[in-house]
């Protein structure tokens, strides 16, 4: 593929037409796909990508042979070779208006009068010369954007927009086999900073739908300060995307894909943080022995805390909550009876969070089982800290 | 030929327990599994948890359960707990800590639209469920989302849901008498239970056998007998 400014695109197609099925099934997915994107094309084939570029300059929207270039050639307007004005100006005065008539002239003539650039462009044109190019390489990381016709401050019409450049997004990854981990949708608002709808993911992913979904659930989420003017789709870290096409375990893996889209379905209207996965953590303080990471894809055997101290409650209290002492004994919809304890804690004295406790295993008379402790610095006072559920 | 009759699967008899097409998920509990069709806690169906009050055994109950679906690597969707789950705990009963996914929510509608996606998701083997305040055409929607996915549905609610109609086909108060967890079946598929049903492998009995040791240095705690 190559660019050829200021508005064409050369493709080499000879080598894809297998892979397409054929030139027609190819020139429906191009226009397709230029469609749901939002462009308007004139689309032409030619054996040499000079005579294609003209043809569809041109707007001779033909699929050409070699054996008929030159007389379908010899219709289109002079005005198509690229040239100094002053040159183009110069034939039109002499009287030529079209390919064809340049092309009757004298070539030695043609070539000491307008330069040798033009004879060149000619001979690449017809093939009589190789007319080599620098293939496009796409950039490594994507940003697209569109003005939007109007100022839009509702979700499905944001939505609208945001599809098209979803979809190059996604052409573009799929043209590098390629996915991203996360991307930004900026939505641009005339006169004050941009909103940033910034979508992260489990894992790396290349599916329309997919991305769709979750924009949806942000910008149904997201306050507008004021109506939307323009947009960008930006994503900056472009990572190779395992394929898996061909594999025996497709249900493991869908299962497996399956979960990464809750989670990232979930985040994208809930916030990254609302989800999260647990862990263990070799500590003493009771509220930083289970930590709360990243969701994980490998199961890990199920394994017993290191080292098993006294009983553990199920559930934690993030803050524990101070109990009410009466004829020495701490309180709960009534007095506690201690079970078991006391079981002294003491340790972190090195990072300012020092625990000195001593905690008990309580009972209602709801016949709630509490995990308590009794404060040993500053206060002495009770404290619930989880219960056994 | 009555006798044939009745050895057919598809014949109901108003005093059986109803078949099921797809086996539950053993609760390990042998005496609950007995009460439960399909032996064990019913696939594809909303279920209804209703502990009397937080600390009497309403994640034990569920856990060998977890622990058995997170050993085939399915996920646990823990959606709006009311208090941190606690990893050394879930460990030591088993659960393999990888398969949590634990949703923090406060709204009540963003907790019913997770417990929705949660259920309809293929990865998650049992959906835990802590909604406030949900409308009956709400628990038919959660009903109609359990039936089509794979995932045990469990939705933990207060004692006084009790009162309200439902349309889970399994609803069960969790109580603590006289020092015992008894599980109450008040609905479920085929004739109604009998009573509430004792569990005394529900009780911690292990940690409680330990005597009490030497009392806290800066107060006289006087001993206390297990009640």
């Amino acid at each position: 593929m190559t660019l050829a400014p200021p508005a064409t695109v050369l493709l080499e197609v000879s080598a894809s037409l297998k892979l397409f099925k054929g030139l027609p099934a190819m020139l429906r997915s191009q226009r397709s796909g230029l469609k749901a994107m939002g462009h308007v094309a004139a689309i032409a084939v030619a054996p040499t990508p000079t005579a294609a570029a003209w043809l569809a300059r041109a707007g001779v929207e033909k699929h050409v042979g070699a054996a008929r270039l030159q007389q379908v050639l010899a219709a289109l307007p002079v005005a198509l070779i690229e040239d100094q004005a002053k040159t183009l100006e110069a034939l039109e005065n002499i009287g030529v208006r079209t390919l064809g008539e340049l092309l009757a002239l004298p070539r030695a003539g043609v070539a000491r009068r307008f330069g040798e650039t033009l004879i060149a462009q000619l001979d690449r044109a017809l093939g009589h010369q190789p007319d080599p190019r620098t293939w496009y390489l796409p950039p490594a990381s994507f940003r697209a954007g569109i003005e939007l016709p109007a100022e839009v401050n509702n979700a499905e019409q944001l939505l609208f927009a945001a599809r098209r450049l979803v979809l190059q997004l996604c052409g573009y990854l799929a043209g590098r086999a390629a996915g991203v981990q996360r991307f930004t949708l900026e939505l641009l608002h005339a006169g004050s900073q941009a909103t940033l709808c910034v979508i992260g993911l489990v894992a790396p992913a290349a599916d329309a739908g997919h991305f769709m979904r979750l924009l949806r659930e942000r910008l149904q989420r997201t306050a507008l300060p004021r109506p939307v003017s323009a947009m960008v789709l930006a994503a900056d870290t472009i990572e190779a995307l395992a394929k898996d096409s061909l594999s025996l375990f497709q249900d493991a893996l869908q299962a497996a894909g399956d979960w990464q889209e809750l989670v990232e379905h979930l985040r994208a209207r809930l916030g990254k943080e609302a989800v999260s996965g647990l862990a263990l953590c070799a500590e003493h303080r009771p509220e930083y022995a289970s930590v709360g990471t990243e969701p994980r894809a490998e199961p890990g055997a199920a394994k017993s805390p290191s080292a098993q101290f006294g009983e553990r409650p199920l559930w934690l209290l993030a803050q524990p909550a101070t109990l009410l002492e009466a004829d020495g004994l701490p309180q709960y919809q009534g007095a506690l009876k201690l079970l078991v304890g006391p079981e002294r804690i003491e340790s972190g004295w090195w990072d300012g969070r020092e625990v000195k406790r001593d905690y008990f295993v309580a009972v209602s008379r709801g016949g709630s089982l509490l995990w308590i402790y009794r404060e040993r610095q500053l206060d002495s006072r009770w404290y619930l800290h989880g219960f056994f559920a | 030929m009555l006798a044939e009759l009745l050895q057919n699967p598809a014949l109901w008899r108003g005093d059986a327990l109803a078949s099921t097409l797809r086996p539950g998920v053993p609760t390990g509990f042998a005496e609950l599994d007995a009460e439960l069709p399909g032996g064990g806690w019913p696939l594809g169906a909303l279920i209804e948890i209703l502990p009397a009050a937080s600390g009497i055994g309403e994640l034990r109950l569920l856990a060998p359960a977890m622990a058995r679906l997170s050993a085939q690597g399915r996920y646990l969707a823990w959606i709006a707990p009311p208090y941190q789950p606690y990893a050394p705990a879930l460990a030591a009963a088993g659960i393999d800590l990888t398969r949590m996914l634990i949703v923090r929510i406060t709204g009540t509608q963003d907790a019913l639209w997770a417990t929705e996606l949660a259920l309809r998701a293929r990865a998650c083997g049992a959906v835990l469920a802590w909604p406030t305040q949900v409308r009956f055409s709400e628990l038919r929607r959660l009903q109609l989302a359990a039936q089509g996915g794979q995932a045990l549905a469990w939705l933990i609610r207060s004692p006084e849901a009790a009162l309200d109609a439902s349309p889970a086909p399994l609803r069960l108060r969790l109580e603590t008498r006289a020092g015992m967890p008894t599980v109450d079946i008040f609905k479920r598929r085929g004739r109604p239970v009998a009573g509430p049903l004792l569990l005394p492998s529900l009780a911690i009995r292990h940690a409680l056998d330990r005597p009490l040791s030497a009392p806290p240095a800066a107060r006289t705690v006087r001993q206390h007998d297990h009640a």
